[in-house]
């Protein structure tokens, strides 16, 4: 077996050790219920005030504005579902953008079938949302924009100041989801005029199961899961203590250190991405060159099937991801990868990989020497490849 | 995910490659939903297999549905080459997941695709072969959400 070179990051971190030494003694010691009254659950409330400051503060917020999800899925849901219910008297109106994660593509279809209108907006060839169709789209009955903050697939990262000044300029709420974003990219709420963000624990090296959603204070919502008092009313169920004290510690070493894990991880993914241009011919990189995610680079492979390719990575212990049907369960490629125009032969074939700061330039050596191989050796037994070739001559 | 088989196939698959000037050959699938297949044969006077090759783009169950289907159709007649159903791959590969079924009948396609153009060619009769579709698909049923 060879050593595993994990390189899937945007699907999920590991935990890093800090994080779980920060929640062991929440699980046996500090097991108190933190909205029962006595003595012993104080610390726990502590913890739970503590980690929502470090929170607030990494994107410039208050407190009060945090609110701890199960997730980044269940975030994205709160916050349509909710806006749509809470202000369907000013309107039944949402743009959202056509490479959204599915947490808010299936939510915004569900909403359609209830009765409301949703606009998908168009990306460019770097799945960049185009804001000239942002402004034509709003209507006086428009009532929510939610952009992502970077798309999770080809890591492109989207305008978001400008996209908060139209809402803002326009009356209209702006939701963000920042679950590939959070604690790799500097966010400033007030800066981007974001009302609501959705953020993710496992994604910045926390636990999984826990995230939170930034409401701004003044913005009407309505509770998603009901229950109980806890989360300001808004989210009941006895708060996921161990997992908001790692979600707390991870994005306190997230903030510490953005810069220079950010410096590590786009070196070495512009060093792989230069290597697989110069080495693998018909190949390209989709999504942004500079206005991207600096461990996210995605490459589409002419010829050859994404599943395969993994197959075989993953043979040489190396784990990446694609956009491929067959990885999808469905017979459609990424709708990320048709928005941002790839023909679906070619989207099949894609390949992305997400570095974090644990990988080696030795690392990324063995990686393009193993796609060399695998996918010459995947074209070799293409009738696409061996067509091609015959009409080339 | 796949048996030791399906992998076995998949990372050393037999038959792989082109035969010249073929008694027949067949491809089927679209690359819109990521899979095709092509089909080689070399069929003698006595309409025996004698040899077989094939050209897959695919998964990993695209690949070995078509590997294991020429191990099963070589040195048979043409006859005996239409009693290899996908099923009879399925079988001989210790099965699939669900969601790759349509693999193999793909495989079984690309076969048919191929003795119909031998049997065009040379102006024989198959029992029990028809025209073969190009193209074979699933549709997903999307539930509510």
């Amino acid at each position: 077996m060879n050593k595993r070179i994990y390189l899937d990051n945007a699907a999920t971190t590991k935990t890093r050790p800090e994080v779980v030494e920060a929640m062991l003694p929440y699980f046996t010691q500090y097991y108190g219920n933190p909205s029962s009254v006595y003595d012993f659950s104080e610390p726990v409330k502590e913890a739970l005030a503590q980690a929502r400051e470090i929170i607030a503060g990494s994107i410039g917020a208050k407190a009060r504005e945090v609110y701890f999800t199960g997730g980044g899925s269940e975030s994205d849901n709160w916050a349509i579902k909710a806006t749509a219910d809470a202000y369907q008297s000013k309107g039944r109106h949402i743009i959202t953008s056509k490479v959204e994660h599915h947490a808010v593509l299936h939510t915004c279809e569900y909403l359609e079938r209830q009765g409301f209108e949703v606009t998908y907006l168009d990306v460019d060839e770097y799945g960049v949302v185009k804001l000239d169709e942002l402004k034509k789209a709003i209507r006086p009955d428009t009532i929510l924009i939610s952009i992502m903050f970077a798309n999770n697939e080809v890591g492109t990262i989207e305008p978001i100041r400008e996209i908060g000044e139209i809402a803002k300029e326009h009356g209209v709420l702006f939701h963000t989801d920042a679950v590939q974003a959070y604690g790799h990219l500097p966010i400033h709420v007030d800066d981007y005029h974001i009302d609501m963000m959705s953020a993710s624990g496992h994604k910045v090296n926390g636990p999984k199961g826990v995230g939170f959603l930034y409401i701004r204070t003044g913005v009407k919502i309505r509770s998603l899961i009901h229950g109980g008092a806890q989360e300001r009313k808004r989210r009941a169920g006895t708060e996921n203590v161990p997992g908001i004290v790692g979600l707390g510690k991870a994005a306190q070493l997230a903030m510490e250190d953005m810069e220079r894990r950010a410096r590590h991880e786009s070196g070495l993914r512009d060093y792989l991405m230069a290597r697989v241009m110069e080495e693998v011919p018909y190949t390209r990189v989709n999504g942004h060159r500079t206005s991207r995610l600096p461990n996210n680079v995605n490459f589409a492979f002419q010829f050859i099937e994404g599943e395969s390719l993994l197959i075989l990575l993953d043979g040489k212990g190396i784990c990446g991801s694609s956009g491929s049907a067959c990885t999808s369960g469905s017979l459609d490629p990424s709708h990320v990868l048709l928005a941002i125009g790839l023909p679906h032969e070619i989207a099949h074939g894609s390949l992305r990989l997400t570095l974090s700061e644990e990988n080696t330039k030795e690392e990324m050596d063995f990686v393009v020497d193993s796609i060399k191989e695998i996918v010459q050796r995947l074209r070799d037994m293409s009738p696409l490849y061996e067509d091609f070739m015959k009409n080339r001559k | 995910m796949y048996t030791e088989k399906v992998m076995d196939h998949f990372e050393h698959p037999r038959n792989v490659g082109e035969i010249k000037d073929p008694s027949g050959m067949g491809t089927v699938g679209n690359a819109k939903c990521g899979d095709i297949m092509r089909i080689y044969l070399d069929i003698d006077e006595n309409q025996i297999i004698r040899d077989v090759k094939f050209k897959t783009f695919g998964c990993g169950a695209a690949v070995a549905t078509s590997s294991m289907a020429t191990e099963l159709v070589k040195g048979k007649s043409v006859t005996e080459a239409m009693k290899v159903t996908n099923q009879a791959v399925m079988e001989a590969l210790d099965g699939l997941p669900p969601v790759k079924v349509h693999c193999s009948l793909l495989a079984e396609e690309a076969i048919h695709a191929a003795l119909w153009d031998y049997a065009q060619k040379n102006g024989v009769d198959i029992e029990g072969l028809k025209q073969p579709k190009s193209d074979i698909s699933e549709q997903d049923e999307d539930e509510d959400y």
